[in-house]
């Protein structure tokens, strides 16, 4: 999917400092990796991609649709994965979390549990079906929360530091899930080497993008810039 | 293991299988019948009926004996002031029924998921669609809450822990102030994953 975003800053209500300011890029490629210091407008950028935040100035297209003006159409095409697993997660067990989603698009009840013992025997869940979802792990839960979104079938996955919280085992298992999949990709990170391979990185600092490029020069000027 | 508040547990029984609306229709049938128990004789009918499903639902002792032994906070205190108060037969009815009742609502939660009770209640209330309420909403919330149990007492743990290792062990504004802030940007996270996922607008 085309992704837009022309013009674009953004202060959120009630702050003086924008988070986001005159943004300018269009996004085609498979793998986009977005890194940047704390602070720096990156995951406020991952949520104007599926109209999370609403710019103050500037417009946001996404397949074509406006974000500001069809949010519903573009949340049905854009799955958005939060770094806290926790906060995610809505329902109170593993495959509830999963059928939930399915429910409200309209699938019936014989095709939503099929497609959830799909989703958990692919993300190696399926043990923990009928278990409480605050008694996973933390890695069983980002794992949750990924499955649940990609349970719906996105055309592009925004993930927002999904291995924040992770060990690096589950880093790795969320790495290789990231790699397998054959949906368009945007991840913020501070995992450096996760964005290794990837199409094309942009770098973000105080608010702007200020570098575009293939993944090796990219994570070299946010090294210096953090240096 | 426990779904939610610690109840529903994965099985095959005949109990499992039948759907939860005739459950909870027998539940409330049994609620509004059990002011016809009278004599101690009938309380312990009612009860054996209800302990005698709990094998047939394949659920073990100790997850029954669990279940009674917070509940003796409760009915030992309100047996002790009956028998003052109405003497024994009235005491043993009472305390009987309440038990017999708790035992059977538990073990409907025991062998029914959340989300299929909640389902009940969605389409109950599905007539209030003429005065504008969405029922599905109504299951939305009714499913958040249970889910914000667990996340509520995992804060107040964290709260707690924070609280020990600064050597406050017994400040109750330093355990509601952070756990209110906590539970509030918790709460805000939800939020923003219920839009993001496209379940509210």
């Amino acid at each position: 999917m085309l992704i837009e975003v022309a013009g674009v800053s953004h202060t959120y209500p009630g702050r003086e400092d924008p988070a986001l300011l005159d943004v300018d890029v269009r996004l085609d490629e498979h793998r986009i990796g977005v890194i940047g210091a704390n602070g720096s407008g990156k995951s406020s950028f991952a949520r104007l991609l599926n109209g999370l935040v609403v710019p103050s100035r500037g417009t946001v297209r996404v397949g074509g649709w406006d974000t500001a003006r069809d949010g519903r159409q573009v949340r049905r095409r854009v799955g958005f994965c939060f770094s806290d697993p926790d906060s995610q997660i809505v329902m109170p067990t593993v495959a509830e979390d999963v059928a939930f989603g399915l429910r409200r698009r309209g699938l019936s009840k014989a095709e939503t549990t099929s497609r959830v013992a799909q989703v958990l025997r692919t993300y190696g869940l399926e043990t923990h079906a009928d278990h409480a979802a605050h008694q996973l792990s933390s890695g069983q839960k980002q794992l949750l929360a990924l499955a649940s979104v990609l349970a719906t079938e996105p055309d592009l996955v925004v993930m927002d530091e999904p291995t924040t919280l992770l060990d690096l085992r589950n880093t790795r298992v969320v790495a290789d899930i990231l790699t397998s999949l054959p949906q368009q990709v945007v991840l913020v990170t501070h995992h450096l080497e996760l964005v290794a391979g990837f199409d094309r990185v942009l770098v973000f600092d105080e608010s702007r993008l200020v570098h575009d490029g293939l993944p090796e020069e990219s994570v070299k000027l946010y090294r210096e810039l953090m240096s | 293991m426990s779904s939610t508040l610690g109840l529903f547990r994965p099985g095959t029984s005949p109990l499992h299988r039948l759907p939860a609306g005739p459950k909870l229709a027998a539940l409330v049938v049994a609620g509004a019948g059990s002011v016809l128990v009278d004599t101690p004789v009938e309380t312990v009918v009612a009860l054996t009926v209800v302990l005698a499903l709990y094998p047939l639902a394949r659920i073990p002792g100790r997850v029954l004996l669990g279940m009674v032994r917070p509940l003796l906070w409760v009915l030992v205190p309100l047996a002790v002031f009956q028998l003052v108060v109405v003497g024994g037969s009235r005491t043993a009815v009472l305390v009987g029924v309440i038990l017999a009742l708790v035992l059977l609502a538990n073990l409907v939660t025991l062998t029914t998921r959340t989300t299929d009770l909640v389902d009940v209640i969605v389409v109950m209330c599905r007539p209030l669609r003429v005065v504008g309420v969405d029922p599905l909403r109504i299951g939305l919330v009714l499913n958040l809450a249970i889910r914000c149990v667990p996340l509520v007492v995992e804060l107040a743990g964290e709260v707690r822990e924070a609280q020990r290792a600064r050597g406050l062990e017994s400040s109750p504004r330093a355990l509601v102030v952070p756990l209110l802030v906590r539970a509030l940007r918790r709460a805000d996270g939800l939020g923003e994953a219920l839009v993001a996922r496209d379940l509210i607008d």
